[in-house]
């Protein structure tokens, strides 16, 4: 079927118009188990993709892998034209690849503010020879403290600035750490279930966080399990399963493919998709 | 019981050289415990390169002593390097355990008879705090009032000893309070969440480690101009896990927190020796003889290290928001 | 669960044990108080006037005190040389508190005896906590001809093989309380000189056959380990405290019985058994105290791998150590299994204790000494795995004696440390660990 972002019909590693990450022949053993076996995949630039699979999928190895976390035994991966194997992790997040975590990891004795302020780049003050004279750093300090404010404000978060991380709820540290990615203006942020353990109200705030990052530009690739919120926000659908992807394509083509349905459900191939996933998933 | 003596003892203790050196080697593992969150257990080998590399300074390459303390400094920088490098990429547990092995190394080193043409091997070096007490500007004589009384070379040690607290104690203060100092203290709590936010964990950790590490140096050499001499048997597991109780009653992610640890920890450690002392010299405590005494103490001080971790793990003076174990 | 309640459990949950052990406690030593004083009296002369610092020793060979033996004592700014009357007892006085290095001088031997332990001919006297101190040198058949290499490599390794078998059963304690409960217990060494001190209290003081004495010490030692966790670990985590914080209380418990085994048992260096028949092979000189305790690690190592393998208790030990929530999720007792290994580690180390002292000697320092010889052996195997922990215990054993045929004697442990560094830098999960899984 035709569409605006592949080269051609949507197939498992197909090429896209305007890709801004490529990764090639990705794989990650651990022991004898072969975690991630990804041979061709491209994210599209500007776009919403949601990754999606059965736990155990290699969708977290995968994103530690590209990010720089993990090691993998073969592969290179580009993004925005640099070769990004064996580049450690921080480097990444300086070229403006940045991500979250599936258990959050918000700084639970740093106020909310300075959780913030730590997720600026550059800082003059954190380089430990000017540290100590407040006059090299004071001025950046406001301009990323007025920065963090208004992410706070966006984000409804504002009120909790001088809390400690830890006395958020586990949705409020979700948009905490969504939040404190944006300060750095990444160009493709990459977010580890974001929805997870998050109450209903606040998932549909971080859903228009995650739309609102498009219309400024930024790419977003997600891990998600639930279908349903895959088919409201993202423009393209990857699917993984057993470290390998197994389909891709716009979502409402992608929640139809009979490989999807079988990675997902195995037997179960006439129960909707959207309702069941999770559960049948966790039962495995 | 004297008990005017004993308290003019513990209160004597409470702004000793020896206080002194112990709370800067605390201070330094404030930042690396306490703020950076690596648990160094080899914190008695910075002090004792920051002193053997004093003593060699002087005694070897005929240093004067202010450029002989700047190269007990360096040693100690080198030495973080040399201990770092390799280790800061361990989990927690295994850093504990090859830190207190590094220790141990260095300790076996400056004990070993073939190096002891510089080291002075068991017997250790003396002789090297002439040009120290030369500098020394009061008048012979003897200052002070009731406890506190010295003559004037420890009057001169006890100001150059806590001079040198306050100064660590302000410069930690000024460089925690700053960005830097954020980022330790981001990577204290998660330093995954940290590296993800572009910042160079190893590099910062390495940083912290320099920087304790060389505030214990300058505790070590406060700690052998006090003594006149250093010998190996001085810097053993005990003056670690001495400097983690002083940490630890303060409360570790304070600036506060290792001075006050530091007086109250000797205070009270002087008070109850001179007490159970007593006891034993009046009869009433018959089941230990007067040698024994003195090992009590480090009987208190391993319960006082279990009460405080299971009691109170942000110490008396930490928050307890702002103090917990990671792991 | 609010505050109160938590605070509640925290006094109920510690306090009670906290009061059961240091009633133990009292009760033990209470004992051994009483049996203490009545022995050392025969082998060491009265100090001589002056300072009341004193090192001592005796320097026997096949249990008579030889005569005209020259010890040169150094330490800060002293230097003073003694000589062993006819029993062959000598004794000096020190000025400061601080460690001494004691060295024989060989060229006073009588023709034809040298060193039992020819590397050793300096020992040293740790006086900043004691005010007495023994040494001692034990004299055999003068082994101080030329060896060639060969045979010192086999001597060597030799001995490092007895060292290694002895400090994996040591080791394995550490390794199973790792597995189970992620504990990096610092109080263990203080459990092997507590199997070396029982020993000598039964065997040397108070006479008992050996049989009956190992038989008690090692009974204690399982006691003991029980003790530990019923009344110190078990509360700690039932109020979830974090395995770093476990990790100092270990440390501080450490101290604590350190001390207590010093007030209690004095710091003089104790000569378990002084029976040493030497027992010959090629170039090899042992004695057969050293060649049971060898075969007796060997046993032991070989039914704990049985107990581990094939028992239902040790495959449960097993599923615990890989992943306790799903051991209890399959119907296992974790707490118990638990209990069952602090139980099983104080037996093993007790008699790695006992099997150390009756081969070397031991003092309150000895387990504390070689803990972190027990620590580089399971880093060394890979935290956790019991078969990691053998592995590692022979390879610093190799490395500790082999080493002094290139170092001097007095690095033997640095170099095992260094090891410990190197391998942590290449494999930071251990020779035979797995790499875990990352996110």
């Amino acid at each position: 079927m035709a569409n605006n972002i592949s080269v051609g019909a949507a197939a498992p590693g197909c090429k896209k118009v305007d890709p801004i990450l490529v990764a090639d022949n990705v794989t990650r053993q651990f022991g004898g188990l072969t975690a991630v076996d990804v041979a061709h995949l491209e994210i599209p630039r500007g776009q919403i993709t949601a990754l999606i699979g059965p736990n155990g999928a290699g969708k977290t190895t995968l994103f530690n892998l590209l990010t720089g976390f993990d090691k993998p035994n073969t592969g290179t991966w580009i993004y925005d034209g640099k070769n990004l194997a064996g580049v450690p992790s921080y480097k990444v997040a300086r070229l403006g690849m940045v991500r979250t975590f599936q258990l959050t990891k918000a700084l639970s004795l740093l106020t909310v503010i300075d959780n913030m302020r730590l997720g600026a780049q550059d800082q003059p003050g954190e380089n430990f020879l000017r540290s100590f004279l407040k006059p090299l750093w004071v001025k950046y300090e406001n301009q990323i403290t007025a920065k963090a404010d208004d992410l706070l404000k966006r984000f409804k978060l504002d009120a909790k600035r001088e809390d400690y991380a830890a006395a958020l709820s586990g949705g409020q540290r979700k948009l905490l750490e969504m939040a404190r990615a944006l300060m750095s203006d990444p160009k493709l942020v990459m977010l580890d279930e974001p929805m997870a353990g998050v109450n209903p109200a606040l998932t549909q705030s971080l859903l228009e966080h995650i739309k609102d990052l498009k219309k400024n530009g930024t790419t977003v690739l997600f891990v998600e399990h639930d279908m349903h919120m895959v088919r409201h926000i993202s423009d393209w659908v990857v699917v993984m399963a057993e470290g390998k992807i197994v389909a891709e394509g716009p979502p409402a083509v992608v929640m139809k493919d009979q490989a999807v349905i079988d990675a997902y459900l195995g037997a179960h191939a006439d129960t909707d998709l959207g309702t069941v996933a999770i559960k049948v998933v966790k039962g495995k | 019981m004297d008990w005017l003596a004993i308290f003019n003892l513990a209160l004597g203790e409470l702004i000793s050289p020896l206080t002194a050196a112990y709370i800067l080697c605390a201070i330094g593992l404030a930042v690396h415990f306490g703020f950076t969150g690596l648990m160094n257990f080899g914190q008695a080998a910075f002090a004792a390169v920051g002193a053997y590399g004093m003593a060699i300074g002087i005694l070897t390459f005929g240093m004067p002593t202010a450029v002989a303390i700047l190269f007990g400094m360096a040693c100690a920088v080198i030495f973080a390097l040399v201990l770092g490098i390799p280790t800061l990429r361990l989990r927690a547990d295994y850093l504990a355990i090859v830190t207190i092995a590094a220790a141990e190394i260095f300790r076996y080193l400056m004990l070993t008879s073939g190096f002891a043409g510089v080291t002075g091997g068991s017997a250790g070096l003396s002789a090297f705090n002439e040009e120290f007490r030369a500098l020394n500007p009061f008048p012979d004589g003897e200052y002070g009032f009731g406890p506190f009384v010295f003559r004037e070379e420890e009057l001169w040690m006890r100001i150059v000893g806590w001079l040198t607290v306050v100064l660590a104690a302000l410069f930690v203060m000024f460089v925690m309070r700053s960005p830097w100092g954020r980022v330790l203290r981001g990577i204290r709590e998660d330093e995954d969440a940290v590296r993800s936010l572009g910042k160079n964990v190893f590099a910062y950790k390495l940083q912290a480690l320099i920087i304790g590490g060389v505030i214990a140096a300058l505790g070590g050499m406060i700690f052998v101009l006090n003594l006149s001499n250093v010998q190996p048997a001085s810097w053993g597991t005990n003056f670690t896990f001495m400097i983690w109780t002083v940490l630890l009653l303060g409360g570790a992610a304070t600036i506060l927190g290792p001075i006050v640890g530091g007086m109250l920890f000797f205070l009270l450690l002087t008070l109850t020796q001179s007490i159970i002392g007593g006891l034993v010299d009046v009869g009433v405590i018959n089941f230990l003889s007067p040698p024994q005494v003195g090992q009590v103490r480090f009987l208190i001080i391993g319960l006082a290290l279990m009460a405080l971790v299971i009691f109170r793990p942000q110490g008396i003076f930490g928050n307890k928001k702002e103090m917990q174990f990671n792991g | 669960m609010n505050p109160l309640t938590l605070s509640k459990r925290g006094i109920l949950g510690l306090n009670r044990p906290v009061a059961i052990w240091l009633g133990a406690l009292a009760v033990v030593f209470g004992m051994l108080f009483s049996a203490v004083p009545a022995s050392a009296a025969d082998e060491t002369p009265a100090p001589a006037d002056g300072s009341s610092l004193v090192i001592k020793g005796k320097v026997k060979n096949e249990g008579v005190g030889v005569a005209g033996i020259e010890l040169k004592v150094t330490g800060p700014s002293f230097e003073e040389i003694a000589t062993t009357d006819a029993d062959g007892l000598w004794s000096l006085n020190v000025p400061t508190k601080a460690e001494y290095k004691v060295e024989i001088q060989l060229d006073s031997l009588p023709e034809g005896v040298g060193l039992r332990d020819p590397e050793t001919t300096v020992r040293t006297a740790d006086l900043t906590m004691v005010e007495t101190a023994s040494v001692l040198f034990p004299l055999g058949v003068d082994t101080r001809v030329e060896t060639p290499i060969l045979d010192q490599i086999a001597i060597r390794a030799f001995a490092g093989l007895n060292l290694g078998l002895l400090l994996a059963i040591a080791a394995i304690g550490i390794s199973l309380i790792f597995g189970t409960t992620g504990l990096s217990n610092f109080a263990h060494g203080e459990m092997v000189t507590f199997g070396a001190l029982t020993t000598w209290l039964f065997y040397a003081v108070l006479d008992l056959p050996l049989i009956i004495s190992a038989v008690i010490t090692i009974a204690i030692s399982a006691a003991f380990g029980w003790l530990q966790d019923a009344a110190l670990w078990k509360p700690l985590r039932g109020r979830r405290l974090g395995l770093n914080q476990m990790m100092i209380v270990s440390i501080g418990f450490g101290i604590f019985l350190r001390y207590v085994l010093l007030i209690v048992f004095d710091g003089e260096t104790k000569v378990i058994s002084g029976d040493f028949q030497a027992v010959e092979f090629g170039p090899i000189i042992t004695t057969a105290n050293s060649i049971g305790s060898m075969a007796i690690s060997v046993v032991t190592l070989a039914a704990v791998a049985l107990f581990l393998t094939r028992t239902r208790i040790g495959k449960a030990t097993r599923a615990v150590s890989d992943n306790a929530s799903l051991a209890a999720s399959t119907g296992i007792d974790v707490e118990k299994i638990i209990r069952i290994v602090w139980v099983v580690a104080g037996a093993l180390t007790g008699l790695a204790g006992m099997l150390y002292g009756l081969q070397f000697q031991a003092n309150w320092l000895t387990g504390f000494q070689i803990l972190l010889l027990l620590f580089a052996a399971t880093t060394l195997g890979g935290l956790g795995t019991s078969l990691g922990a053998t592995v590692g215990a022979l390879i610093i054993g190799f490395v500790v004696e082999l080493s002094s045929l290139v170092l001097p004697a007095d690095l033997k442990y640095a170099a095992s440390l260094i090891i410990l560094i190197l391998v942590l830098l290449v494999r930071p999960q251990g020779v035979l660990g797995k790499k875990q899984r990352i996110g």
